[in-house]
């Protein structure tokens, strides 16, 4: 019996040259892995006697041989060398077809070692996480990593490409490899102590980890087939799992009432629709309207205001402090200057109809006082149907917009109260429809001067709706 | 606002995107410092949805002045919004890349301004990636529906992948679920990127110097379940875009509990089992020579959720088995249930040797208990007879599965 200790694979395929063209069969060889030779250590070629004839043109094997032959040769098994020489013995004794016959035994065994290769390799380039030290004021990148087989040096030319740039390490137990951006080196194995224990992007890289992960699926099977936990300890990921797994039903939960609760729309509130609709019947129906949470604080909600025939339509933003008291849109301060512009517009308050995008008055409490404040879309949203029944019921052509919660609502979400201001627009409700300035945004203009150039804007928007008419 | 709590809210916008490839796009680019594209791609990690991290998938801002009802950061929800800069993607895309953590960049956007602006801001960061970086990784753009085809066009200087949503299965579920999308538009700026592919890749066999663009090919994805549209549509739409929009992937997205959803969608989300069916006839389509037609054939016009849609064919069309796994041709031995197109490959190559018996077929990867109902080998498979029972359904049908189990039930309570 010959015996033969096999660093890698040239080595075995040399020494594999030489026994096949001395017709030595596979029962006649033992190989074995260096930790395993123990006494009978031959080094590799020392035993060739160099009086027998060798022919190494006399045999040829397929291509995908050697590629395959390559690939296991990095599986720890140590039965591979044996079994890589008695099929290379029989492909080259009679059976030269036998690399398509995936369901021979020996074939099937080798192919299953090629498999689980090929996929500790592809782990480890996924799974290798390089940790940032800083050395000589030059940035290092170091990982520890623990394959299955002897992926190292099939893998290490791979990441020298891919990070070709920087100076890295990849650490194993059986072997190690470093890259200084020109060649790459190896060394041997060390203990994982030896690897930088951390790095502060690995909490931004988890913050990631754990939002990109959507609660509402849970596969753990799934997770842990493609990520087998016995890689975990070096993934600085899954230290959250856990948590993540914990917070999930509650996310879910959280994602639905969330959802329900804007299911609720202001459609759900409108009158019977069996009979006939009526500015009034709305008026009386908007009280019980529970669309949004601003019902809750609010005193009550402020339907629109003016004559069913009227032509115009002027729509605010939302009731102020003391629309909300008096249940009737602009009588406030900001109602003031409303009443102050129409009337330099030449237009008389009760011919319109005001009303406001949002019924319900929203606010922030300041000791005795409360603070408007801005109704978010989610809230627009919900109540736009009462708007659109007012809009119904009226004959009007005209449809003016204070400010750009009004005007994002009615004309365009993109709709820009900059530039837009004073033009005529059309909207979903009619082709004659304008926005301009909110009398509160007036009112809250720091300089006197501010305040009377906006003003002035104001009338004259106003007035074009007349004019124009 | 913190960088982590923008990427907090960008990633968790962006996770209702299915795609997560990062293959196909060939030999990585010349001059490249960091990042190869080489080979497959690389899932990274995966998270206990049980999906791939490959990329670094987030939104550049979740501001958006579109009002998409299926979609959660369209203008009238109230989810939280940030906004990276450029300069902030970039940082973290090498950053990450650096530890090994991601492929690349995945980069989509809400739209803010107008649909050029915010294309704009997407090129800028691909730019600076390619030029200034020197990045050689993956990176996908999504493009911003609207924006115009000379945007596009940058975009796919720089950009290994393009895509376009078509959003929704069929022009009316867009206009009554994404009213401000049009499906025209969406089609034509998938033209051109088809078109621009074409050139190139014409400019580069005539020998030219030809620039890359978008080397990994454009995809596309479709949300699902948020309207009534049968999977016989959604398939038909499916392969009309494989087939002259020349897409490399089709991503089928379960409409899926999304924060603050609209009372215009069903309440409930269908079963991501019909997502993972609609994925199978997919395959079957691409490859395996199926028709839409041969695949959808229960009279609500979907496929069948217990049963893969291969068996589902192959229990419809019992004529046409058993198959001679030693004899028959290539197109029919596709067909069997249980058994892929590797292992077909793998058949046709071992045949050509000796013949198969039961023992070597289940040595390959098949499904035997699935397939064993519809083959012949050269011994004796006792399997054949339950081709002529009744219960052949019954008997083959996979149990059901704990996990898939737990998804439905998952979905069903919302």
């Amino acid at each position: 019996m010959l015996q033969f200790t096999i660093l890698n694979f040239e080595d075995w395929r040399s020494v594999a040259r030489d026994l096949r063209c001395r017709e030595i069969c596979p029962a006649d060889v033992q190989f074995l892995a260096p930790d395993e030779s123990g006494l009978f250590c031959n080094a590799a070629s020392s035993v060739i006697s160099p009086s027998l004839p060798s022919n190494p043109t006399a045999f040829r094997v397929p291509k995908d041989f050697l590629t395959l032959a390559e690939d296991v040769g990095y599986h720890r098994a140590p039965e591979r060398w044996g079994l890589l020489y008695r099929v290379l013995w029989r492909l080259t004794n009679h059976e030269p077809r036998l690399l398509q016959v995936a369901t021979d035994d020996d074939m099937h065994r080798l192919l299953m070692m090629e498999k689980a290769v090929r996929r500790d390799a592809h782990k480890m380039k996924a799974f290798v996480r390089f940790r940032e030290i800083i050395q000589n004021g030059e940035k290092h990148y170091i990982a520890w990593h623990r394959p299955d087989h002897f992926v190292l040096r099939k893998i290490a030319p791979f990441f020298s490409r891919r990070f070709k740039a920087m100076n890295w390490a990849i650490l194993t137990q059986d072997e190690s490899v470093a890259w200084n951006q020109r060649e790459l080196k190896y060394f041997q194995g060390v203990n994982r102590s030896e690897a930088p224990s951390s790095d502060d992007l690995e909490d931004l890289w988890r913050t990631y980890y754990a939002n990109i992960f959507n609660p509402a699926r849970v596969k753990i099977k799934a997770m842990k087939t493609e990520m087998p936990v016995r890689h975990w300890s070096t993934l600085p990921e899954t230290t959250i799992i856990d948590q993540m797994l914990k917070d999930a039903p509650a996310r879910v939960a959280d994602m639905i009432a969330r959802s329900e609760g804007f299911d609720q729309s202001a459609r759900d509130y409108m009158p019977d629709p069996s009979q006939p609709l009526t500015l009034p019947r709305l008026s009386d129906s908007i009280r019980q309207c529970r669309a949004c949470e601003l019902h809750c604080h609010a005193t009550q909600a402020v339907f629109g205001h003016g004559p069913v025939d009227a032509r115009i339509v002027i729509v605010g933003e939302q009731p102020g402090d003391q629309e909300d008291i008096e249940g009737k849109p602009f009588v406030g301060p900001a109602g003031e200057v409303l009443d102050h512009a129409l009337a330099e517009a030449g237009i008389d308050r009760s011919q319109v109809y005001v009303t406001n995008t949002v019924k319900h008055f929203k606010f922030d409490r300041n000791g005795n006082q409360r603070l408007h404040k801005k109704p978010n879309s989610r809230e627009v949203r919900a109540c736009l149907p009462w708007f659109e029944a007012e809009w119904a019921m009226l004959d009007a052509n005209t449809l003016i917009c204070l400010g750009a919660t009004a005007a994002t609502a009615l004309i365009s979400p993109g709709f820009r109260l900059q530039q837009q201001r004073g033009c005529w627009v059309e909207s979903k409700y009619t082709p004659r429809t304008i926005a301009t300035w909110h009398p509160s945004f007036i009112l809250r203009l720091p300089t006197q001067t501010q305040r009377e150039i906006r003003m002035a804007e104001l009338i004259a928007d106003l007035r074009k709706t007349v004019r124009s008419e | 606002m913190e960088t982590s709590e923008k990427l907090a809210i960008l990633a968790d916008a962006a996770k209702y995107d299915a795609s997560c490839a990062s293959s196909g796009s060939g030999k990585t680019r010349a001059g490249s410092q960091i990042g190869t594209t080489e080979g497959m791609g690389i899932c990274h990690s995966y998270t206990p949805d049980g999906r791939c991290i490959s990329l670094l998938k987030i939104l550049l801002t979740n501001y958006c002045i579109f009002d998409c009802r299926f979609c959660v950061n369209r203008i009238s929800s109230d989810t939280p919004r940030a906004r990276f800069t450029v300069d902030e993607v970039v940082k973290l895309t090498i950053e990450f890349y650096k530890r090994n953590y991601i492929e690349g960049l995945f980069l989509s956007s809400g739209i803010i301004q107008n649909p050029d602006y915010t294309m704009e801001q997407l090129v800028l960061v691909a730019k600076s990636l390619r030029q200034r970086e020197r990045f050689g990784g993956y990176i996908h753009l999504k493009t911003i529906p609207g924006a115009s085809q000379d945007l596009i066009d940058q975009a796919g200087m720089y950009a290994d992948r393009l895509s376009v949503n078509i959003e929704l299965p069929t022009d009316a579920d867009l206009r009554q679920l994404a009213p401000e999308k049009d499906g025209s538009q969406i089609r034509s700026a998938m033209d051109g990127i088809k078109t621009k592919i074409q050139e190139i890749r014409e400019d580069s066999r005539r020998g030219l110097a030809a620039p890359k663009f978008t080397p990994a090919g454009q995809s596309t994805q479709m949300i699902v379940g948020a309207t009534p549209t049968p999977d016989e549509e959604i398939l038909k739409t499916a392969s009309q875009l494989y087939n002259t929009q020349k897409l490399r992937r089709v991503y089928y997205s379960a409409y899926s509990p999304i924060p603050h959803a609209d009372a215009q969608l069903p309440g409930k989300s269908p079963p991501l089992v019909r997502e993972h069916r609609l994925y199978q006839a997919d395959w079957l389509l691409r490859f395996y020579g199926f028709e839409v037609n041969e695949l959808v054939v229960a009279d609500d016009r979907n496929l069948d959720l217990k049963i893969d849609p291969k068996f589902a064919w192959a229990l419809a069309n019992r004529h046409r088995f058993p198959i001679d796994v030693n004899k028959a041709p290539r197109e029919e031995l596709l067909r069997i249930p249980g058994i892929g197109a590797r292992t077909v490959a793998r058949i046709l190559q071992i045949r050509k040797v000796r013949s198969l018996r039961i023992t070597d077929i289940k040595k390959l990867r098949v499904a035997w208990n699935r397939a064993k109902a519809f083959v012949i080998t050269s011994d004796y498979n006792p399997g054949v007879k339950l081709l002529e029972s009744p219960d052949l359904r019954q008997a083959l049908q996979p149990k059901p599965q704990q996990l898939m189990l737990f998804d439905t039930n998952q979905l069903t309570e919302f």
